[in-house]
């Protein structure tokens, strides 16, 4: 059995500079995941730090509303940082200090990654740099200061299309030519063996809390889980602890952007085929010859041509299924949120609820629960543009 | 002896990279046949990728310009057909592993096998995942090249023993690119890969002027050149084929004088 499988999926599909680099990280993290000294210095910052638990917020007035099924939010838009990103920053920049690094690079496609990382970097006094695609620096602008202030170097990327994916590839290319001092923190379930594993590990949190609170609140476990999948790692983290839970319906939302028969989308389950690409092997958007073709969406964070490898695997086997969320569908579940619960959800995370909110009408006396995987701030501005509107920042 | 491997007997190989497809799939062409002439003694194309990981600018526009001008796999394909009609240079296909997937594995290979392909590179197919291809270039008598990194260390055994054709020694870590300074460190590598299988070992990445070549190829058998040509290719355009063949030729005769 080869390492880091997920059925056919998954690998280490890396130059052979970085292999050494890899397995380093693979090492360390097979001992500390283990060492009570690492737990529980990651617990109690994950506690007093980024805030966890976060909440489970039962939505009463969008379940009145919908009529159908009742709808809880996992609130890890109320976390530090504003996203779930927080949880696996802060695990992997520990292992980072453990194993001696001083210097923590990373890509971002909405900034929550990257803020996150700037973040963390500050707090344990490393030397933080940030690769970001230009055109999402510019319709995240407000993150890239952010990130500024928080001390990191952000390197606008300016190859290929100039979003996730480029930023991805030029985090590997300076990675690769420096690791003795560096660590690359990956922002999701994706990438070369052990990051997929890793990633999923710190975000498997959202899950088990998600679990610990239904019982709590409802005596019994949700119906579904619904998050949206970008490279797939608030989706896996809200999902993994049910994997075995068969009555709970697992359900991630990709981004269908002007719709999947467009060629304007990054619905990579919906449009992709199995390729080897960042790493790994999985369902890439990619076109006959195995060009990795530009993907769009109205969400920088859901932009990205991939899916990691676990949710490969979720989906052949039919345990996880994956829907396409049009922008249109995430701006108005976008809206919709913000009026009936208060809450401004990340445009990520939107499309989430715009399918909950095509499901729940459907699902009389069941439970939906929506993981609300970051805040909306960082996307007002866009989201004015979106609707013509003119705001002054 | 596979013929890749023949390619380095009595001499100091000098193994020029260009990007197939760039400017154009005929310059590409002209290319192969004007170096092989100019003395090169094995030649690597690469197949245009969207997201060349391994690169640094020069190739990775290289590859931009590349499949900007319609270059596809069953494009470099019909070219290496008709290059085999007046040269029998020993050929490398350099390719992310992506394409070759897609394409279908078996079907890439044979394909290599029928148009005169003599060995194949995958940057980013390291050694734990080489079975995606081994048995298949094993089938069709493509030579699957192995690379050595300054990283490699304790691995060098490991893949030196498994390697077919020739190693490819990355010279420094990063990627490609023209670099002013390269360090003989991999000299130390080359050693340890001696002392177990005598197959050459070829330097590569950030080689341009022939005083590096030179230094470089006293410590192996043989040097990769690629962004300096591609730069050329760059420069030049269409009209790159004579200031490509000068310079193959002031490279050639760099490491020349260790025959
Ligand atoms: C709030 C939010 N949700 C979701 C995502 C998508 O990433 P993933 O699929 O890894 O959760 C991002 C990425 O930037 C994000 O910022």
């Amino acid at each position: 059995m080869k390492k880091g499988r997920f059925g056919n999926y998954g690998g280490q599909y890396i130059p052979e500079t970085l292999m050494k680099a890899v397995q380093e990280i693979e090492e360390a993290y097979e001992f500390f995941k283990n060492d009570p000294d690492f737990i529980n210095e990651l617990d109690s910052l994950l506690k007093n730090y980024a805030g966890r638990p976060s909440l489970l917020y039962y939505a009463e007035k969008m379940t009145r509303n919908l009529g159908g099924a009742k709808i809880y939010l996992k609130r890890e838009d109320l976390n530090h940082t504003g996203s779930h990103k927080i949880n696996n920053v802060l695990g992997q920049v520990l292992l980072a200090r453990r194993m001696g690094k001083t210097r923590v690079i990373a890509e971002t496609g909405a900034g929550q990654h990257g803020v996150a990382t700037a973040t963390v970097a500050a707090l344990l006094d490393m030397e933080c740099e940030i690769f970001m695609g230009r055109e999402d620096t510019e319709r995240q602008a407000l993150n890239v200061f952010r990130m500024e202030l928080l001390g990191a170097k952000v390197h606008p990327v300016t190859s290929g299309t100039m979003t996730l994916k480029d930023a991805v590839n030029e985090t590997m290319r300076e990675w690769s030519s420096r690791m003795k001092d560096t660590f690359y923190v990956l922002g999701s379930v994706m990438g070369p063996h052990p990051f997929p594993t890793i990633v999923r590990d710190f975000q498997k949190i959202i899950g088990k809390e998600i679990k610990e609170q239904i019982l709590f609140a409802e005596g019994k476990l949700p119906d579904v889980v619904i998050a949206c999948v970008g490279g797939g790692s608030n989706a896996m983290g809200a999902f993994y602890e049910f994997i075995n839970d068969s009555s709970v319906k697992l359900i991630g939302c990709e981004a269908a952007g002007l719709g999947i028969n467009t060629s304007k989308n990054a619905a990579t389950i919906a449009n992709g085929t199995v390729g080897v690409f960042h790493g790994m092997k999985s369902y890439f958007c990619q076109d006959l010859y195995g060009q990795i073709s530009p993907v769009y969406s109205i969400s920088a964070g859901l932009d990205y041509p991939g899916i990691g490898p676990e949710h490969a695997q979720l989906y052949d086997t039919g345990r996880a299924q994956y829907v396409p969320v049009t922008d249109d569908e995430a701006v108005n579940a976008f809206e919709y949120l913000s009026r009936t619960e208060g809450i401004i959800p990340a445009i990520e995370s939107a499309h989430a609820v715009a399918h909950a909110m095509k499901l729940a009408p459907l699902l009389k006396d069941q439970i939906i629960v929506v993981n609300l995987s970051g805040r909306g701030d960082k996307d007002v501005a866009s989201i004015a543009r979106y609707k013509g509107v003119s705001v002054y920042e | 002896m596979s013929k890749i491997t023949e390619a380095f007997k009595g001499k100091k190989a000098f193994i020029p990279f260009i990007t197939g497809g760039d400017p154009d799939i005929d310059t590409t062409e002209k290319l192969i046949i004007a170096m092989a002439q100019a003395g090169a003694d094995l030649i690597e194309i690469g197949i245009p990728f969207s997201d060349p990981v391994a690169e640094g600018t020069v190739i990775q526009e290289a590859n931009q310009r590349a499949l900007e001008a319609g270059c596809t796999t069953d494009v470099l394909f019909d070219m290496v057909q008709r290059v085999r009609l007046k040269t029998d240079v020993p050929l490398l296909f350099m390719t992310y592993l992506n394409p070759v997937y897609t394409y279908g594995k078996e079907n890439f290979l044979s394909r290599c096998a029928e148009c005169g392909i003599d060995g194949i590179i995958v940057p980013d197919m390291p050694f734990e995942e080489k079975d995606e291809l081994d048995t298949l270039c094993m089938n069709y008598k493509i030579d699957l090249i192995s690379m050595l990194a300054p990283t490699s260390e304790e691995r060098i055994a490991l893949i030196a023993k498994e390697a077919t054709g020739f190693i490819y020694c990355v010279s420094s870590l990063g990627v490609t690119g023209v670099r002013s300074n390269i360090s003989a460190e991999i000299g130390h590598t080359i050693d340890k890969v001696r002392k177990i299988t005598d197959i050459p070992c070829a330097i590569g990445f950030g080689i341009s002027t022939p005083q590096q070549a030179k230094s470089l190829a006293e410590l192996s058998d043989g040097i990769i050149v690629g962004s300096a040509i591609v730069k050329l290719i760059a420069k030049y355009g269409r009209d790159c084929v004579e200031p490509v063949i000068e310079y193959v030729e002031s490279m050639k005769n760099a490491i020349e004088h260790f025959k």
